[in-house]
């Protein structure tokens, strides 16, 4: 009883509580990224004022957003505008549940807390708060329920402004849910489960990451490049980034959804925002990049290398290998996010409705065809 | 109005200017041309108000004129310079893109009176009309939405007259005009006490 | 009974797109604009009636802060007026002079048209690199007088002061670098997918209806309408210089876009064949001291950039204007808005009013 209300409960709360705390401290980084890279491609600084090169700027940031007036609009729904950007909150963070972060678990030897005298017995912990076999379906599920807090959020304000911005994304995430849905089923298919932990450990298995799937023997002949194009493009149009943002298109619709909102109110709906980032990328890498699986250019001598950096440490060095591996692949799947930001006008309305229904989700389903045709006729 | 030419320059003999627009208005027109002359080289026409839409249709539609651009419309108040006459001008500026020429035509409104709306001819007349009603209180009849322009819709004046101070008023926009500082005025919600 | 109504907006007057204290009351089907009107005003400082009660140099100041983001092209069209009406000429070497400080003065605009539109559009970067460019001409302005935006730099007989050292070779360097730049924004832009479908047959406005409403400058010559007053009527020595005057086909917001970008190119080859030309000698003619012209009355226009400038001066032969006219292209070409809104969505509108490159400054004066 004891060891199992350890495993089940006290080690997944710490665990939420771990990822919580590290995801937060990520966006705030993510945020700072954002505005260096950006000030660089355009020719200028950023933050340089707080800490070295603005390296605390994320943390005035946090103390302002804290410390500023919440202002509610005298006709706005008090609840609803309340409860809204928590609606926002909640599944960005809920969906952190099934994300491994790294494959290997650590051992935990048995170990007395101190003053209270409570004897811990012996653990395995993993990276993974829970391991569903529906994993990704919990994700796709999980993370829709967002677009309620874009809805009500624009809908409770009583401003203009704010309503169109709520219109525009719930059309705009309802009809990129599809192309989504569509881009990931090939990776169902090739994995054979819906386990997050499965399709790394398919990977692992088959020996590339599923992004340099080969049906034919050919290289660069490279389907899921295709996968990987729609789901990348149906995840910024998800989370509302550039050159998708027009639910908060601030030179039409001042700032969309959130116009009225401010203070901690409207931090939480940035932090949902970029946590969706941080999501989109993380299944982009476990999906198509083979999650904490090494980068070894298809050398075979460099998994062991690359497999783990510290061997000293034994498998906690692995883990933390993979958890570097990880980290990287986002990285870089993020910096490509911010660069659209950067370079790309933004579309229209009736531009972005007709991308979504007539080119991807088109290009979708012909993908998952051309994919069980390939696994078809490999047998 | 004032019709000085301008003095000799250099003692160098000008020639005379001519202006074939003008020349046609006067040959097709002779009776709607109230007065002519040039202004530093450059033809005006003054025009009845009565028959101002025939000329101006005239101008724009003739093909030796072809004044597709209206230019510019303004008001102008010579309750000084003509005291005994129309109190207003109206003063348009026109261009041809075609035959590169320019003409102004302009039409004396009393206060009070009507000038005929040109915006069916060119449809750049609305707003610059709307200014001129909004800034010296000319009417243009047939203008299809005469209201204020630049002023507030509220404003009860027309600035631009020659006897609206330059200052403002003692009370405009609903403030109150008092001395302060420096020679400058500041403006307060209540009226000032009376010393 | 179930219906739909149609959604009242007020776009502005505090608003991000709308390039200073515009605002437009939309009426919205959907997404859909059926209804546009500007409202306009809120910067009407009265230049007109200053310009009755100031001396004709006291004027030329205000006319800095009617056109802000093209000072010199409207102290230039001022000056030119008052010059009529004196009847004097520039000196030679001032004559060069304007055209090349009007000819940067008018890059620099595009450049901030060029930003302010990519921005509205949700290209952000291409905002930054253009006011890069601007500032290297803003210190050449300022470099010469001392102001980047209010400049008053030109006076009647010619200018006051003459370049100083090395800012004739400076003015050079800017043009040896500047279609590198230029190639930048088209490597963004030209041919960039979304941009050209947020721009093509957006606004689209016939050569005649463009007339018609009095549209002038870049957006009248991007429906066709071949007519450039630095061509049409040359003024200072414009008569002197080679150049084109780009057209476009169709007059939607991609041909304005093209016919801006190719008209920053032909004032850098201006400035260059001015900056060649430019003869040595005096940069001021004698003009008396107080301005004094005889009775009379001038229209004069020349090309702006954002379209034709106007000044309409009636002396009474005292020192001040009897009436001092300020024709402002923006307010014209402001007023085809709703023609060229209607139908389109409520993103169209912000790519509309970027593109007519309007100046609130020189709009309400």
């Amino acid at each position: 009883m004891k060891e199992q209300l350890i495993q089940y409960l006290a080690v997944p709360m710490l665990q939420i509580a771990a990822i919580i705390g590290v995801m937060l401290l990520c966006v705030m980084y993510l945020v700072l990224w954002e505005r260096k890279l950006i000030a660089f491609m355009q020719v200028r600084m950023g933050p340089m004022r707080v800490g070295y090169h603005g390296l605390l700027q994320p943390i005035a940031d946090v103390v302002k957003l804290l410390l500023k007036e919440d202002v509610v609009p005298k006709a706005a729904d008090r609840w609803v505008h309340l409860i809204s950007p928590i609606i926002l909150m909640i599944p960005a963070l809920a969906c952190f549940a099934v994300i491994p972060f790294t494959g290997t678990s650590f051992e935990v030897g048995a170990f007395t807390i101190p003053l209270v005298n409570y004897d811990v017995p012996a653990l395995t912990v993993t990276s993974w708060v829970a391991d569903l076999n529906i994993g990704l379906l919990y994700f796709l599920a999980i993370s829709s329920l967002g677009v309620y807090g874009l809805v009500l959020a624009g809908w409770s304000s009583n401003s203009k402004y704010s309503m169109l911005g709520s219109l525009r994304s719930a059309a705009q995430m309802i009809s990129y849910e599809v192309p989504l849905g569509l881009s990931i089923v090939a990776i169902l298919m090739l994995s054979g489960t819906a386990s997050l932990v499965g399709i790394v450990e398919a990977q692992q298995e088959a020996g590339h990451w599923w992004l340099f799937w080969a049906p034919l023997g050919v290289p660069l002949l490279w389907p899921q490049f295709i996968g990987l194009f729609l789901y990348f493009v149906a995840a910024v149009a998800e989370t509302n980034r550039a050159p998708f943002d027009l639910p908060e298109a601030e030179t039409e619709l001042v700032a969309g959804f959130h116009t009225e909102y401010s203070g901690m109110k409207f931090a939480f709906m940035f932090l949902a925002e970029y946590l969706n980032m941080i999501l989109a990328a993380l299944i982009v890498s476990v999906l198509f990049l083979g999650g904490w699986l090494p980068v070894t250019f298809g050398i075979p001598g460099l998994s062991e290398l690359f497999g783990n950096f510290l061997p000293f440490l034994g498998g906690a060095g692995a883990a933390i290998t993979g958890f570097f591996w990880l980290a990287l692949k986002v990285f870089l799947v993020l910096t490509v996010y911010l660069w659209l930001r950067a370079t790309f006008p933004r579309y229209r309305y009736d531009q972005l409705m007709s991308l979504g229904w007539k080119w991807l989700i088109p290009m979708g389903l012909a993908h998952v065809m051309v994919t069980a045709l390939f696994m078809l006729l490999r047998g | 109005m004032a019709t000085t030419e301008p003095p000799e320059e250099n003692g160098s003999v000008e020639q005379a200017p001519t202006s074939a627009a003008l020349d046609r208005l006067l040959a097709a027109m002779p009776d709607a041309v109230v007065e002519s002359e040039f202004q530093r080289g450059a033809p005006i026409a003054r025009v009845a108000p009565a028959r101002l839409l025939e000329v101006m249709t005239f101008l724009r539609d003739d093909p030796a004129c072809r004044f597709e651009l209206l230019s510019d419309l303004c008001g102008m108040d010579l309750g000084m310079v003509r005291p005994d006459g129309e109190r207003f001008d109206v003063v348009y500026h026109l261009y041809s893109v075609e035959h590169s020429h320019v003409l102004t035509v302009k039409t004396a409104v009393a206060d009070g009176t009507d000038a005929p709306s040109v915006t069916g001819i060119w449809l750049t007349a609305n707003w610059h009309e709307r200014e001129a009603f909004d800034m010296f209180g000319i009417g243009f009849a047939g203008h299809p939405d005469l209201r204020r322009i630049l002023m507030p819709d509220e404003f009860d004046a027309f600035p631009l007259r020659k006897d609206f101070p330059l200052e403002g008023r003692e009370k405009d926009h609903g403030y109150w005009r008092q001395p302060g500082d420096d020679d400058r005025y500041t403006y307060v919600a209540e009226p000032p006490e009376k010393k | 009974m179930l219906g739909t109504r149609e959604l009242e907006i007020n776009l502005g007057p505090q608003h991000p797109s709308t390039h200073g204290v515009l605002r437009v009351k939309l009426k919205l089907d959907g997404e859909t604009i059926v209804e546009s009107d500007p409202v306009i005003g809120y910067l009407h400082r009265g230049c007109e009636k200053l310009g009755e009660n100031r001396n004709y140099i006291q004027t030329e100041v205000y006319t800095d802060r009617m056109d802000y983001i093209a000072a010199i092209n409207e102290n230039l069209v001022y000056i030119e007026a008052v010059e009529k009406l004196l009847g004097v000429e520039a000196a030679p070497r001032a004559q060069y002079m304007r055209v090349i400080l009007a000819e940067l003065q008018r890059i620099a605009s595009h450049l901030v048209w060029l930003a302010t539109h990519a921005l509205d559009i949700g290209a952000m970067s291409v905002f930054l690199y253009c006011f890069r460019e601007r500032e290297a001409i803003l210190d050449l302005i300022e470099g010469y007088c001392g102001a980047r935006l209010t400049t008053n730099a030109i006076r009647a007989g010619g200018m006051r002061l003459d370049f100083p050292d090395g800012w004739t070779g400076a003015a050079k360097d800017f043009c040896d670098e500047f279609p590198a730049r230029l190639k930048e924004y088209d490597t963004l832009l030209k041919t960039n997918r979304i941009w050209m479908g947020r721009t093509k047959d957006i606004g689209v406005i016939s050569g005649e209806k463009a007339l018609s409403y009095g549209i002038t400058g870049p957006c009248l010559r991007a429906s066709g309408v071949n007519y450039d007053v630095r061509k049409a009527m040359p003024y200072e020595v414009y008569s002197e210089m080679e150049f084109d005057v780009p057209l476009g086909s169709v007059g939607d917001t991609y041909d304005r876009y093209l016919v801006r970008l190719e008209e920053m190119r032909q004032s850098r080859l201006i400035v260059l064949q001015a900056l060649a030309k430019m003869p040595e000698g005096p940069v001021m003619n004698k003009v008396p001291k107080r301005i004094k012209p005889p009775a009379g009355e001038v229209y004069v226009v020349n090309e702006g950039p954002r379209g034709e400038l106007g000044v309409y001066l009636v002396s009474n032969g005292t020192d001040t204007a009897e009436r001092c006219r300020f024709k402002s292209p923006c307010f014209v070409n402001l007023q085809a808005l709703p023609e060229l809104a209607k139908g389109h969505m409520v993103a169209d509108i912000v790519a509309l009013i970027g593109t007519l490159d309007i100046v609130l400054g020189c709009i309400d004066r």
